[in-house]
């Protein structure tokens, strides 16, 4: 029986829509790689606002397209999100990711480039910026009951430690979490490849199993058409083979430890789209640390867990990512990125109920606002999922 | 000091968990699933995170782990000695 139980409480920021978030950022958000710069130069003269640079956002179209407003629009409408100053190369697009944001109820406002240049946007956002910076620092954290919260999970870096202790710790922790009715997520669909059965046999309903082997399958396909090799190198990386595994199946049946021994999986979502209800989710999704955790921050998660064999050192713009080790090797020659050191699981000097706990309790802390390891070193990757090619 | 573990008594593989792991070493393997432990000898310097044969396993059977398939053998593997990329490879893709 774990410590955290139905009536735990934690202290988050209660935004517009009833969504509770653990952060309290103001963005500056380029709509593409153009604005980039401005964004930026926002940042740099607002004290307290953060740009999310990223390189795509031209020329792309239809479902690529959709998915990358959709990310955009999920970052900004993240409750860890205050206010949103968004800013394009020109009005039409910039106004859609504003009005996707908006219905959130939170203060955002856009800037087009073209017709005014850089300059003036600069000088445009910096006002909006400043004004945002300074109602968000007013905002107080309120105490909200722990269904509140909504935690994802993607591995990265993984190793064989992962499998028989990071990964089962989180699990432990996503079981205690599934009673308490949070809201959770996991995905990297190639990276279920021959544990997908057992994932499948976790599915809530006949429904979701469908709805998980389907996407299971398409994404089979897509590997299956443009593969040149057995992917070894790429799925498992060249660093997951260095830390001892040897398989795509070993790796998957590693991975699938985070979903633990009792939740069940409870709908499938696509990339960024957001939960209906709360209870675990299955995200197709990348199995690329920065694609998967960006892609949980635009479905609106709030904070994630990140177990690591060999020493990933991922961060998010948005999300808190706590680090999960079991590699005592690891967790010696990394140490500043580590959150959490379950080494002891592989002496038996631990059991997973004491990790899982350990993990819960890290976890309470940072969403009460302690920085996690990443937020501190300033790690703030956000990177979109491609579908295709350009137009 | 336990050198190794494995999730299912059955596994034909265990992961090393500590550093310096020798050929020679009588290794102590945990099974997680069970809280209790064997010994096996080993045959190979075994790097942390590396598995060790459980049993012999010659080319074209099957390597389990979490007492599931995880691909087959492609290369005669011994009792004690490493195996890893030499002599495992996926059976999909």
């Amino acid at each position: 029986m774990s410590f955290l139980t139905q009536d735990a409480t934690f202290w988050g920021y209660r935004r517009e829509n009833g969504r509770v978030g653990v952060r309290n950022h103001v963005i500056i958000l380029p709509l593409d790689d153009l604005s980039n710069a401005a964004a930026e130069a926002v940042a740099h003269n607002i004290k307290g606002a953060m740009a999310i640079p990223h390189p795509y956002g031209r020329l792309q179209f239809g479902a690529d397209l959709d998915l990358h407003f959709a990310t955009l629009i999920g970052a900004g409408c993240n409750p860890n999100v205050a206010a949103v100053v968004v800013i394009g190369i020109e009005d039409g697009w910039t106004k859609k990711v504003v009005d996707g944001i908006a219905i959130t109820g939170k203060p955002v406002v856009g800037f087009g480039i073209e017709g005014h240049g850089d300059h003036e946007t600069i000088m445009r956002a910096s006002r909006a910026a400043k004004e945002y910076v300074q109602w968000a620092s007013e905002k107080q954290r309120v105490e909200c009951p722990i269904s509140d919260l909504w935690v994802s999970t993607k591995c990265g870096e993984s190793d064989t430690t992962s499998g028989c202790g990071a990964n089962p710790t989180v699990g432990n922790a996503f079981d205690t979490l599934h009673a308490l009715g949070t809201t959770l997520v996991f995905g990297e669909t190639s990276e279920i490849t021959g544990g997908e059965h057992i994932v499948a046999a976790r599915c809530k309903t006949p429904e979701v199993r469908d709805q998980f082997m389907g996407m299971f399958n398409r994404y089979q396909d897509m590997i299956n058409r443009n593969k040149t090799t057995d992917l070894s190198e790429s799925q498992p990386t060249k660093g997951n083979i260095a830390g001892g595994l040897t398989t795509i199946e070993e790796k998957a049946l590693g991975n699938i430890q985070k979903i633990g021994k009792k939740c069940t999986v409870d709908g499938v979502i696509d990339k960024a789209e957001v939960p209906s209800h709360s209870g675990l989710w299955f995200m197709d999704s990348s199995s690329a640390a920065a694609e998967m955790v960006t892609l949980c921050a635009a479905s609106g998660f709030v904070v994630h867990f990140f177990p690591t064999g060999q020493g990933n050192v991922i961060g998010n713009a948005i999300v808190p990512v706590i680090k999960i080790c079991a590699n005592p090797r690891t967790v010696r020659t990394m140490s500043e990125h580590i959150d959490v050191d379950c080494s002891g699981l592989l002496q038996r000097e631990r059991t997973m109920d004491q990790t899982g706990d350990q993990l819960l309790e890290v976890m309470m802390r940072t969403i009460n606002g302690r920085f996690t390891a990443a937020e501190a070193l300033g790690h703030r990757e956000f990177v979109m999922t491609r579908l295709f090619e350009s137009a | 000091m336990i050198h190794c573990v494995l999730h299912d008594p059955n596994d034909s593989v265990a992961v090393v968990v500590t550093e310096g792991v020798k050929a020679g070493q009588q290794l102590t393997a945990l099974i997680l699933d069970e809280d209790r432990t064997i010994t096996v000898p080993c045959k190979a310097d075994i790097p942390l995170g590396h598995k060790v044969a459980m049993k012999d396993m010659p080319a074209g059977t099957t390597v389990i782990k979490y007492g599931i398939d995880i691909g087959k053998v492609v290369a005669d593997i011994k009792a004690g000695d490493h195996a890893h990329v030499h002599n495992i490879k996926t059976k999909r893709w």
